[in-house]
């Protein structure tokens, strides 16, 4: 038993997903927030505490974004935390809620992640800048695609990656989101279309980027004695992992994710997973680009190293594989509102293991899940493992 | 490697350089609602929860005490009180200012909340904690459906 | 819970409308301005690039050689043991071409940018820089680079003092 309770999650609630939003941060909080606790069947004076996860302050333009927010998550007289680990967020914020309940301090918890990157213009890559070193390479003009680019080079160098094998990712989560309400780049492309797109960063394109959103999910969590009380099917968070690398990116080996793999073992330790590809029914790696999947998924342990490209040619890893990989769409579909997303992604595997998915329901009755979001600068790994 | 003591970085090696960002801030559901009423109809709008009967100002989408959306809007009318305030005599840079400018949170009878404005045709020394106050508001081929339509808040009659 | 949701919230504008006003909004830009000091290690480093030389610090529990240099040893969390130049060649670890500036924008020459294993320095202890004298479809992984530096006179003591990295072709070797 890891904590002094289990923790379940009993609702959930997701805005849209669009480049721009009408709505203020604090209005999309709200929505999504609202929309977890009528799912849960619960009320606001149901909730003992509240975790905020939310990235850079640099997005909304909105400094302490937390306190900001804390409204519109429910959070007035409650205990409240602001949680970030850059795009490691939207899956660390579950975790942190965890934390909440299994530590025995609350019954329930209500996680909450937003984000509103319309704010910041021309382009909200520009608040990225102040992310990197200072002295060394903001010098030289470092933009946040160069270093994902480079990451992607050395991954396709060291097993030797066809760039038609990496747009398969694209093209399938693209397709899978056209099942999603929320999704924002949904789409029916092939590997050509991703192939010809614009060359942003050699070997990124156009078409192997997931765009800038704003959006908020939101989850409940409570522990087992109330989850039995309000559902006859929670979703129990049985492993919880998170990690980082090395802050000196150019001094590690760009091509794994090791991080990630620590992430995923403490995970699969604590909900006693020791063969993954087997035991995990699906699986919703961060794919902010479509290698990120890829690289995720071995990070993940769900095949070997450099084996994730051949699964994803042999349809493994579509909605009706053996391995359902990002049945959701995405980031590179759905759309990626940072802290947002990797919620997002937790929000599917807690309707797809409830069997509410709707059309994008893989198939098979899935017990058990996957979600992970990668974050800081290249080197933070957050791992949820959920199970009926 | 001795720590010396040094303010000022610029002193040390270093690199300078700035944030290159630029912000729209949508005004959202509850806020371009509010701002619209103030640039169209000159009026100071709350909303009130039909659940726990508060009533917000300014107004929010949501309730956030039983997170019941807010439908129900209010007239607050112009006017409302001083609930505190303070004197600025110094500017964000930190110069003296030519003249000082008063801050006040405006409170609207029992709703929930207030608003942040500066007071005019008033001298420091005759502000009071209570005071009644009026919105002074811009000509309306002025409003743009910001906060500052409203110039100031003036002593009520 | 998903298929049962009729619709999702979220009320969608255009980016067109926004920048035409059509939205209702209030700008802000950021005043801030920043000097980053460059610290006790990185100082050093600097102010050696200025003479034309890259410098590391070393570990003797770990044993290795670290660039960029560092004051602590971030796997043994202890003091580093000293200064060691290494060279100013090394290999391209990855690579990546850039076609667009900070803000998105596209950019007419792409821009090669590297990550450079130094030579001398401990296996994968590489630095971000720039490539240049060749044509990006020529770059290889594994391609031996050295730095080519501003004149003396023109270095300030910074990164930049290296304008980038060339290959190191055969005749130079």
């Amino acid at each position: 038993m890891f904590g002094k309770k289990r923790v379940a999650i009993v609702g959930a609630g997701l805005t849209l997903f669009r480049r721009n939003l009408k709505e203020t941060g604090k209005e999309l909080a709200y929505e999504a927030s609202k929309m977890a606790l009528d799912a849960a069947g619960m009320e606001l004076s149901d909730i003992q505490s509240v975790v905020m996860g939310t990235a850079p302050d640099a997005f909304d333009g909105v400094h302490m974004k937390g306190e900001y927010l804390a409204d519109g998550a429910g959070a007035r007289n409650k205990p409240y935390v602001r949680v970030y680990v850059g795009g490691g967020t939207g899956v660390f914020t579950p975790l942190a809620g965890w934390w909440h309940v299994a530590s025995g301090q609350f019954d329930t918890c209500l996680v909450v992640c937003e984000e509103k990157m319309s704010s910041c213009f021309p382009h909200p890559a520009y608040a990225f800048t102040t992310i990197f070193d200072n002295i060394l390479a903001r010098p030289l003009g470092t933009t946040l695609i160069w270093i994902f680019a480079l990451e992607m080079h050395r991954y396709m160098h060291k097993h030797n990656i066809k760039k038609e094998q990496i747009a398969r990712v694209a093209v399938k989560n693209k397709r899978n989101a056209l099942d999603h309400p929320c999704a924002q780049l949904a789409a029916n492309i092939t590997v050509e279309d991703v192939l010809n797109s614009e060359i942003m960063c050699w070997p990124v394109q156009r078409l192997d980027i997931s765009p800038t959103s704003d959006g908020a999910a939101a989850l409940v969590l409570a522990s087992e004695d109330v989850a039995k009380k309000v559902t006859d099917n929670p979703v129990w968070i049985d492993g919880v992992g998170w990690c980082i690398d090395s802050t000196i990116w150019t001094n590690r080996d760009l091509y794994y994710p090791d991080y990630v793999e620590y992430a995923a073992r403490m995970a699969y330790k604590m909900a006693g997973i020791k063969n993954p590809p087997k035991e995990i029914d699906l699986a919703e790696p961060y794919d902010p680009f479509d290698y990120k999947e890829l690289h995720h998924m071995e990070g993940l342990l769900l095949c070997r190293k450099g084996e994730a490209p051949k699964l994803t040619e042999e349809g493994v890893t579509a909605r009706d594989g053996d391995l359902p990989i990002c049945p959701s769409g995405g980031l590179l579909g759905v759309g990626n509102p940072i802290a947002a997303a990797g919620a997002m992604k937790v929000c599917e595997v807690f309707w797809q293991l409830r069997g509410e998915a709707g059309k994008r329901q893989v198939p098979g009755d899935p017990r058990t899940g996957v979600a992970q979001a990668w974050g800081d600068l290249m080197q933070y790994g957050s791992v949820i493992v959920l199970r009926r | 490697m001795s720590l010396e003591k040094i303010t000022d970085p610029r002193r040390m090696r270093h690199w300078l350089g700035h944030m290159e960002t630029d912000y729209r801030y949508t005004l959202g559901i509850a806020g371009e609602r509010f701002l619209n009423e103030i640039k169209e109809n000159a009026r100071i709008m709350g909303a009130r929860c039909k659940r726990c009967g508060v009533i917000y100002v300014p107004p929010k989408m949501y309730c956030e005490e039983c997170f019941e959306k807010l439908e129900e809007w209010i007239d607050l009318g112009t006017r409302g009180e001083v609930y505190t305030y303070t004197i600025a005599y110094v500017d964000m840079d930190g110069n003296r200012l030519a003249e000082p400018v008063i801050y006040a949170l405006i409170t609207f009878g029992d709703a929930y909340g207030g608003l942040i404005h500066k007071l005019g045709e008033v001298k420091p020394e005759e502000v009071w904690i209570g005071m009644p106050v009026e919105a002074v508001f811009k000509p309306p081929q002025e409003r743009k459906g910001s906060i500052t339509d409203i110039k100031y808040f003036k002593p009520a009659q | 819970m998903s298929e049962k949701i009729k619709s999702y919230p979220g009320f969608r504008i255009k980016t067109a409308d926004l920048r035409e006003g059509k939205v209702p909004f209030e700008a802000w830009r950021p005043r801030v301005r920043y000097a980053w000091s460059a610290g006790i290690a990185m100082s050093r480093f600097l102010e050696e690039l200025k003479n034309g030389r890259i410098i590391a610090t070393y570990c003797n529990k770990c044993g290795r050689i670290m660039v960029p240099p560092r004051v602590f040893c971030e796997q043994c969390f202890k003091p580093v043991d000293g200064w060691k130049y290494v060279k100013d060649t090394g290999t391209i670890n990855t690579y990546s071409v850039s076609f667009i500036a900070g803000d998105a924008s596209r950019i007419k020459e792409p821009i090669i940018v590297a990550v450079i294993d130094i030579d001398g320095a401990s296996p994968g202890m590489g630095i971000l820089h720039k490539i240049g004298e060749i044509n990006w479809k020529e770059v290889k992984f594994g391609m031996k680079v050295k730095a080519v530096w501003k004149p003396p006179e023109e270095r300030v003591g910074s990164i930049t003092d290296i304008k980038y990295f060339k290959p190191i072709r055969e005749e130079t070797l």
